[in-house]
């Protein structure tokens, strides 16, 4: 469905050359839920607008359903909805009239603009207010009426920009429940940019980027596999940070923590030991927690791309 | 709307019909780019027209201020200002002039529309549309142009209270020249708008052209014995054509040659369309 080999995108900001989007390549097979990760200036939002036509490839390779993105955009455009980051309705007119505009665009028949609008409007429970003008619109309704409009035209490829920022947990969830029931009616890609970690779990794959690059690439299992069966988290008096330290490296080769505080430390739980109980006993007696868990998105996340973990916005 | 308002009462099609509706469909997308174009250009006509029927208060107070210029400037004027060689009063004189005045003005709002549309994000969903660039310039363009048509012949209607009454060969022709700057107009106000992203800095920037424009066509005042810098820059100002067209048509007399009037409003509106289409192109 997707083709992408060595996209570069470069900008000049100010005489300087600036590297948004550094040789990418990935290929997202049809009916994928493929996601984008990486904190706000990681490229993820570039990517996207080169391929949902907005912006051009400085160089490298787009095909989307085997169509390149510079030689026909229209016949790619046709194909393709975007939900972006920030809302683009129009808020003069009613809900009903934003749909049947998004219809008109992309071709669809009369009828088949009033069928389809009427489907997404009441499956997004947004049908008892279609007459009504979108000014008068909570950010909720107006985000889950920009899904039901990015499916009016049954695009084969779904891209969403950080769909569900700044919205309350149940309208969240709400978005997902729709994009899904969407996905079953018909088998569409849905390509995705998020940084809420646990939306991205959900994908059948993910590609973490950094600094225009991307640098894993995976199902999210095996990512979180890569760090180990699990992952333990001791607390303890920030004034035994360093003999602990000492002690993991002396014992166990630990020297690099997925979380590191002056009186947390996180990492993977070594093999060579037979029980955590056993591990326990083997540490100074100074600490106040411990606990065991499966990895998260998160600690791939915080040990691939060395970030600090505050990914805004969470 | 209306049409909305029917489709919305229809009932729920057939499982047949849904049938039906995928054959159609499959057609519709097969049509040709050109075809696609053609149905963009009539929706982005379409939605400027229900936003303006929708917003009607702006509609009445976009006239107040040709109204103030007509009755109270030149209601002022009339008996102390006679224009040189148009054997006319000054409030007929000006007439023709406060027509392209109203135009001028809602056109270049037009731009406007396009700054609030990038404000809004709304540009991006006609951006990702399968339409051309071109398709949305020309779309932009007749909608604003439509808008800014309507009020000027709302305005020439006023005529009889001036006790003028041009004939229907008159009317055509003044249709026919206010259908052009309209149109030109429009162009330019969405060419300035391509690369503006805050709707203060547009209304600055218009004010800085859309009032030498207004002031140096000659809608005020008669062209003849001006004192040369004015005269120069007026005849540098495309709207001075398309003014000196309108009198003329109405009231008999052109400052210019006919042809030449035509020529340059009809090359300025092709300039302008062609430098619009080609700003959007590069976004």
């Amino acid at each position: 469905m997707i083709h992408v080999s060595d996209l570069r995108k470069e900008y000049i900001q100010k005489g300087q050359k600036i590297t948004a989007v550094n040789s990418i390549s990935f290929d997202v097979q049809k009916g994928e839920f493929f996601s984008l990760l990486g904190p706000n200036g990681a490229g993820k939002t570039t990517t996207i607008s080169i391929l949902s036509t907005i912006l051009s490839p400085t160089s490298g390779n787009v095909l989307i359903n085997g169509i390149d993105v510079r030689k026909d955009p229209h016949g790619i455009r046709q194909h393709i909805g975007v939900i972006f980051q920030d809302p683009s309705l129009d808020d003069r007119l009613s809900a009903q009239e934003n749909m049947d505009f998004h219809g008109r665009l992309y071709g669809m028949s009369p009828v088949d603009r009033l069928r389809r609008s009427e489907l997404l409007l009441k499956m997004v429970d947004l049908w008892d207010r279609r007459s009504s003008l979108i000014r008068t619109f909570s950010g909720g309704m107006k985000r889950r009426l920009e899904i039901a409009r990015g499916l009016m035209h049954r695009p084969l490829l779904l891209i969403l920009d950080e769909p569900t920022i700044g919205l309350d947990p149940k309208s969240r969830r709400d978005i997902w429940h729709y994009i899904h029931e969407a996905r079953r009616e018909w088998s569409m890609t849905i390509l995705l940019t998020t940084h809420y970690l646990e939306e991205a779990d959900g994908a059948d794959r993910v590609a973490i980027m950094s600094k225009g690059k991307i640098v894993a690439l995976d199902h999210p299992a095996n990512l979180k596999a890569s760090l180990g069966p699990s992952l333990v988290t001791i607390e303890f008096p920030p004034e035994s940070l360093e003999s602990l330290k000492t002690t993991l490296n002396m014992l166990y080769g630990i020297s690099r923590f997925s979380l590191e505080s002056e009186s947390l430390l996180r990492f993977p739980m070594p093999v060579n030991v037979s029980s955590p109980a056993v591990f326990l006993q083997s540490l100074p007696p100074v600490l106040t927690g411990f606990s065991i868990g499966t990895a998260t998105l998160d600690d791939v996340f915080i040990s691939l791309t060395g970030d600090d973990g505050s990914i805004d916005n969470r | 709307m209306e049409e909305i308002q029917r489709m919305t009462n229809q009932e729920p099609q057939s499982q047949l019909t849904i049938e039906l509706i995928s054959d159609i469909d499959q057609k519709i997308h097969s049509t040709g780019p050109f075809l696609r174009d053609l149905r963009g250009i009539y929706t982005l006509w379409l939605r400027d027209v229900i936003r303006l029927w929708r917003d009607r208060i702006r509609l009445v107070g976009s006239f107040i201020q040709p109204l103030l210029f007509l009755f109270v400037l030149g209601g002022g004027l009339r008996g102390r200002v006679v224009p040189q060689g148009s054997g006319t009063n000054y409030q007929i004189f000006i007439f023709p002039g406060i027509v392209l005045m109203s135009i001028l003005f809602t056109s270049s709002f037009a731009g406007m529309a396009v700054v609030w549309d990038r404000e809004m994000g709304f540009l991006k969903e006609v951006l990702v549309a399968p339409i051309s660039r071109t398709a949305v310039v020309v779309g932009k363009i007749l909608g604003g142009a439509s808008n800014s048509l309507i009020q000027g012949i709302f305005l020439l209607a006023l005529a009889p209270f001036l006790k003028i009454y041009p004939s229907f060969g008159q009317i055509f022709f003044m249709l026919g020249v206010m259908l052009i700057v309209s149109l030109s107009q429009t162009a330019m106000g969405i060419a300035l708008s391509a690369r503006m992203s805050s709707s203060q800095g547009f209304m600055v920037l218009m004010n800085f052209i859309v009032l030498p424009i207004y002031f140096l066509s000659g809608a005020m005042f008669p062209l003849n014995q001006l004192p040369t810098w004015l005269s120069v820059l007026s005849q540098m100002d495309p709207l001075t054509y398309g003014v000196d067209l309108m009198r003329g048509i109405l009231l008999g007399t052109f400052y210019y040659s006919v042809y030449r009037d035509i020529f340059i409003i009809m090359f300025f509106g092709l300039l302008m369309l062609y430098i619009s289409v080609r700003q959007f192109q590069k976004d």
